[in-house]
């Protein structure tokens, strides 16, 4: 298979930018993880935050240290998985797909929500709190994906911590939540335990979107603030994978700042919100 | 090396009674301007919907937006970080993250100035305005330490002098200069870096 041609044109020619690069192509020739086109800038002070909290000196001593030390390499990976999320987070968000989403979600017997890059799993029991307060909990199969097992784990465990439910709680009614948010889970020692009828249609799984291709059709993907960690090549390829994930006129949900201008993408999509960023793909000419 | 390097951009940090100060510089700033300019103003504001845009872009002939993420930067813009995302200088375009608060800060005045650095070096421009923290200061060393140029609000004249004083002990700064001056500092130093006829 050809090898594709790999864009790190963002990255310089400074002596930490070249330790950076080499870094990044041995992680990916030795671990498999592939982050060489992620965004540089961001990618630049994740390196340099996850050198000083091993106490090294430079990205050539944090490439040894991961490349030799397994339980290093994951607590990198573990950086670059964790992403700021809560429940409910951009409630607008919410509100804007029960408005214009679930309409269209009751058209259909059955249907399948991807959740690309679902990290602790926050949005998918959101996701799935939305869904049984419409009805339509019981239709859904979510399938809800990151490239890391330690934060798939915590996902699915559907345990949080106590002390973010009052945020968790002020999103959800902001969101339109037509319960009680304590309703959802039950309150022990410092965790949160949600209930598991939220989970039970929920599948957690192992997928990198960088090196993993379609494994499925989708009714719904939802992917917010995950791709603004990729670079713009690397953002094209996983438009075309998720163009690829859709059924016939399914639903894409981006982040309230991501866009599909400029991509090759589109004008295959109708917006739906254009201030939430939500799209539904248009019915090809050969449909 | 980029080829952004040397290339003139105008960031601009400011917190506490912000709003005013850099409505005053903007309305300084010509139209024609050619650089974008990138602005990080601590935000309270959760649900982050682009009113502050709306209230910069009064007074001004500058246009001012909220930038997507990996949006182009174009000449006379004026970019303001969305509430709650980081904004960060790549090369040729802007980028958002929402990685965790620096100083308690998201946006951060450092992220923007230090991404500047990065990607400007020499051509980064960095102006630490009124403020009631330090978050700006250790960017404003980075511009200094790659070339670029670093201009401070008065602090005697500040709303807040915190950030004006904590970016002037942190680093050697081009000029400290009245809030009304900034703008023409600005555009003087701009046309330094752009060549004759470019």
């Amino acid at each position: 298979m050809a090898e594709r041609v790999i864009d790190m044109s963002g990255w310089h020619d400074s002596l930490e930018d070249i330790e950076a690069s080499v870094l990044l192509e041995a992680v990916h020739r030795h671990w498999g993880f592939d982050f060489r086109e992620y965004a540089p800038a961001s990618m630049r002070r994740r390196l340099a935050k996850r050198m000083h909290d091993e106490s090294l000196e430079s990205l050539s001593q944090l490439q040894h240290l991961v490349l030799h030390d397994r339980a290093a390499m994951e607590r990198l990976l573990l950086d670059l998985s964790i992403n700021v999320t809560a429940m409910f987070r951009d409630p607008m968000f919410y509100a804007a797909f029960r408005e214009q989403v679930v309409p269209l979600l009751r058209t259909y017997p059955y249907f399948r929500i991807w959740h690309a890059g679902c990290s602790t799993g926050e949005e998918v029991y959101s996701m799935a709190i939305l869904l049984h307060e419409e009805g339509l909990l019981d239709r859904a199969r979510i399938y809800a994906t990151d490239m890391n097992e330690k934060v798939l784990e915590t996902a699915r465990s559907g345990i949080f911590p106590i002390d973010q439910m009052k945020e968790h709680t002020s999103n959800y009614v902001r969101a339109g939540g037509t319960a009680a948010f304590s309703d959802y889970y039950l309150a022990k020692y410092d965790g949160a335990l949600f209930h598991r009828f939220l989970s039970e249609h929920v599948v957690f799984a192992r997928h990198n979107l960088v090196t993993d291709g379609p494994f499925n059709e989708f009714h719904v993907i939802v992917c917010r603030n995950v791709m603004i960690y990729f670079a713009s090549n690397l953002q094209a390829r996983v438009h075309d994978m998720f163009s690829d994930s859709l059924v016939r006129r399914g639903v894409l949900a981006l982040g309230s700042k991501e866009s599909l201008r400029f991509t090759a993408q589109e004008e295959s999509y109708d917006t739906l919100d254009p201030m939430w960023r939500i799209y539904r793909k248009r019915a090809s000419l050969n449909e | 090396m980029s080829d952004e390097t040397g290339h003139p951009i105008v960031c601009i940090g400011a917190s506490w009674g912000g709003v005013d100060a850099l409505r005053t510089v903007l309305k300084g700033l010509p139209a024609d301007l050619p650089t974008a300019i990138c602005i990080v103003l601590h935000r309270p504001d959760p649900d982050g919907i682009a009113q502050l845009a709306r209230v910069l872009s009064k007074d001004t002939g500058l246009t001012v937006c909220e930038p997507d993420d990996k949006q182009e930067m174009s000449n006379g813009v004026a970019y303001v970080a969305p509430a709650g995302y980081h904004l960060m200088v790549e090369d040729g375009h802007l980028a958002l993250s929402v990685e965790d608060r620096v100083r308690w800060a998201r946006p951060s005045v450092d992220v923007l100035f230090e991404t500047a650095a990065e990607s400007r070096a020499g051509g980064a421009i960095a102006v630490v305005l009124t403020g009631a923290n330090d978050d700006g200061a250790r960017g404003a060393r980075a511009v200094h330490a790659a070339g670029g140029t670093v201009l401070v609000q008065d602090p005697d004249e500040a709303e807040r002098r915190e950030m004006p004083d904590a970016a002037i002990a942190m680093t050697e700064v081009d000029a400290v200069l009245p809030l009304d001056d900034i703008a023409g500092e600005i555009v003087r130093r701009i046309r330094g870096l752009v060549p004759r006829g470019a």
